[in-house]
């Protein structure tokens, strides 16, 4: 080995990267800058918005201040009626969300065109935002919380449904062939052989999807589809700061509450 | 005899598949309960059922006034659906920015403990406010339009970029973290040579994963006036022009895909 392929090899000085390892970092660096400065000048952005933010946030949270405790006793009913919408949702979302899943799996498939449905509803699914379908229900079954249980059941499908199918897709195929090699048929095979396979999963997100869905349920009545959401819209629209932060820190709780309760039985469970 | 019930315990004649709750009283018990939940949720839930009885006719009804979609004022269209991507791309940008410090604040073993519970209890709090709610209050302090979209957006992806950044660096192996502080070297040195070699990956990946998160969230702010396409979809269902809601519903369906895709290819790229 020369001395001058010796030192090329190994270096006085340690670096981490070649140089054109770091010019592809250098150029990935520079399109991520330049695609963000686009973004922004094409906002429109009102930079002299930020002069008096200061001051409308400062008087935000004066008019905020103290919660009006006097409005306690009206918020346990519609806090409720969040929690039964998310329960309920979630529970609509089980039974929806599990055909679709197979048919989305490769595995359990019928053929490609099946499998290409389950996609596309999988995607539709979860592409529309829950206050979205919250909208689309509400114009179907009329304001209330029935439109609020079929908005969160049909975002649901999609996430559920998207881990249910990857979940199928990984299961292991012993246990599958097993049972086949008894005779048994298609139904069977899926109730003895893939179910029980999955059910881990379906538990887990089941739960995380519930604790999710009570954030979001939280909201939907700023469409009309029931909850807190509705009160709170008419408290904002109406000015009454002091209601809106005791409803904001009664969701805090019940949002708080809720996460704890899911990661504890997803602890329990898996 | 004894020989043979020993054998008939050991091995039962018949099979079930395992159970979630292996005590029956416990499993049926627990299904009761939940049956009686459902009468009793149901019970309170304030639903007026005549009005649920003509949803199906109404649905049709929407969906016949749906269909065939009206793409006659795509520039409309076109026009909310750049905004909300630009927004969700500045959104990704200065969340990722601002979740690294965040992020490094709320790791226990990088910083003192105040500093953590203070970063702590950002996070959490950005994260247990749905992204409407918080929409409304930037619209209220920067008025309406794409500014309060993105900011919105940028406090969601911030805390749920540097959540994972935190859990990220604590369960770093502690060993390169003592290795580095041994040799002397600096906070700053130790975050370039220790913490972001094992850190960097994931926090891509989930930055870019946030990005489509944005795409998708990005389309809902605007129904409390936040910009983006949201907007022009609540406008075009205020007004039942429904064939032209369900045009912006397969834009927003397709942009999300494509955003999908570009996300799984680039963490794909990552790995």
């Amino acid at each position: 080995m020369s001395m001058a392929e010796h030192a090329r090899k190994y270096p006085e000085l340690w670096q981490r990267f070649t140089p054109r390892q770091t010019l592809v970092r250098y150029s990935w660096y520079m399109g991520v800058i330049f695609v963000a400065v686009w973004s922004v000048r094409n906002l429109d952005i009102p930079w002299f918005y930020f002069l008096d933010a200061h001051i409308q946030a400062a008087d935000l949270a004066v008019r905020m201040w103290p919660p009006d405790m006097d409005f306690l006793g009206q918020l346990y009913d519609p806090l409720i009626e969040t929690i039964h919408i998310a329960t309920l949702g979630t529970a609509v979302t089980i039974v929806l969300a599990f055909p679709v899943a197979f048919l989305a799996a490769r595995n359990t498939t019928f053929n490609s065109l099946t499998w290409f449905i389950g996609r596309l509803i999988l995607v539709t699914s979860r592409s529309v935002n829950t206050v979205v379908w919250g909208l689309l229900f509400v114009a179907i079954f009329g304001p209330g919380p029935m439109a609020g249980i079929w908005a969160i059941a049909f975002r649901s499908i999609g996430f559920m449904g998207k881990l249910t199918a990857e979940a199928i897709e990984e299961i292991d195929q012993g246990p599958v062939e097993a049972i086949e090699a008894t005779g048994a048929s298609r139904l069977q095979v899926l109730w003895f052989g893939i179910l029980p396979q999955v059910l881990p999963v379906i538990y887990g997100t089941t739960v995380y999807r519930w604790d999710i869905n009570i954030r979001e349920s939280t909201v939907l009545g700023f469409v009309g589809a029931g909850g807190i959401g509705i009160q709170l819209y008419a408290s904002i629209n109406l000015f009454s700061w002091q209601e809106v932060s005791l409803m904001l820190i009664a969701v805090f709780c019940v949002v708080v509450v809720s996460e704890f309760v899911s990661a504890i039985v997803r602890q329990r469970i898996t | 005899m004894t020989a043979q019930t020993k054998i008939q315990g050991a091995t039962p004649r018949q099979w079930h598949t395992i159970k979630l709750i292996e005590n029956p009283y416990l499993r049926y018990g627990f299904l009761a309960l939940v049956v009686v939940y459902f009468f009793w949720s149901l019970g309170t839930l304030d639903i007026d059922w005549h009005r649920v009885d003509s949803g199906m006719t109404r649905a049709g009804n929407m969906f016949s006034r749906m269909v065939p979609p009206d793409f006659g004022r795509w520039e409309l269209l076109v026009k909310g659906l750049v905004e909300s991507v630009q927004m969700a791309l500045a959104a990704s940008f200065f969340g990722m920015i601002v979740a690294v410090p965040l992020g490094l604040c709320a790791a226990v073993n990088l910083v003192p403990k105040p500093v953590y519970l203070v970063a702590r209890t950002i996070i959490v709090l950005s994260r247990t406010f749905h992204e409407v709610i918080i929409a409304i209050f930037f619209v209220k302090i920067f008025g309406f339009g794409p500014l309060a979209g993105v900011l919105t957006l940028i406090v969601a992806s911030a805390s749920f970029i540097s959540k994972m950044l935190a859990e990220d660096i604590e369960n770093l192996p502690p060993g390169q973290l003592e290795a580095v502080r041994a040799t002397g070297a600096s906070f700053p040195k130790l975050l370039i040579y220790c913490i972001s070699p094992q850190a960097l990956p994931r926090y891509l990946g989930v930055s870019i994963y946030r990005l489509d998160a944005n795409i998708r969230h990005s389309t809902v702010v605007g129904i409390v006036g936040a910009g983006g396409i949201g907007q022009v979809l609540a406008a075009s269902f205020s007004r039942y022009d429904y064939d032209f809601s369900l045009a912006i519903l397969i834009a927003i369906v397709t942009i999300v895909f494509v955003g999908e895709f570009f996300s799984t290819w680039v963490r794909g790229r990552l790995r």
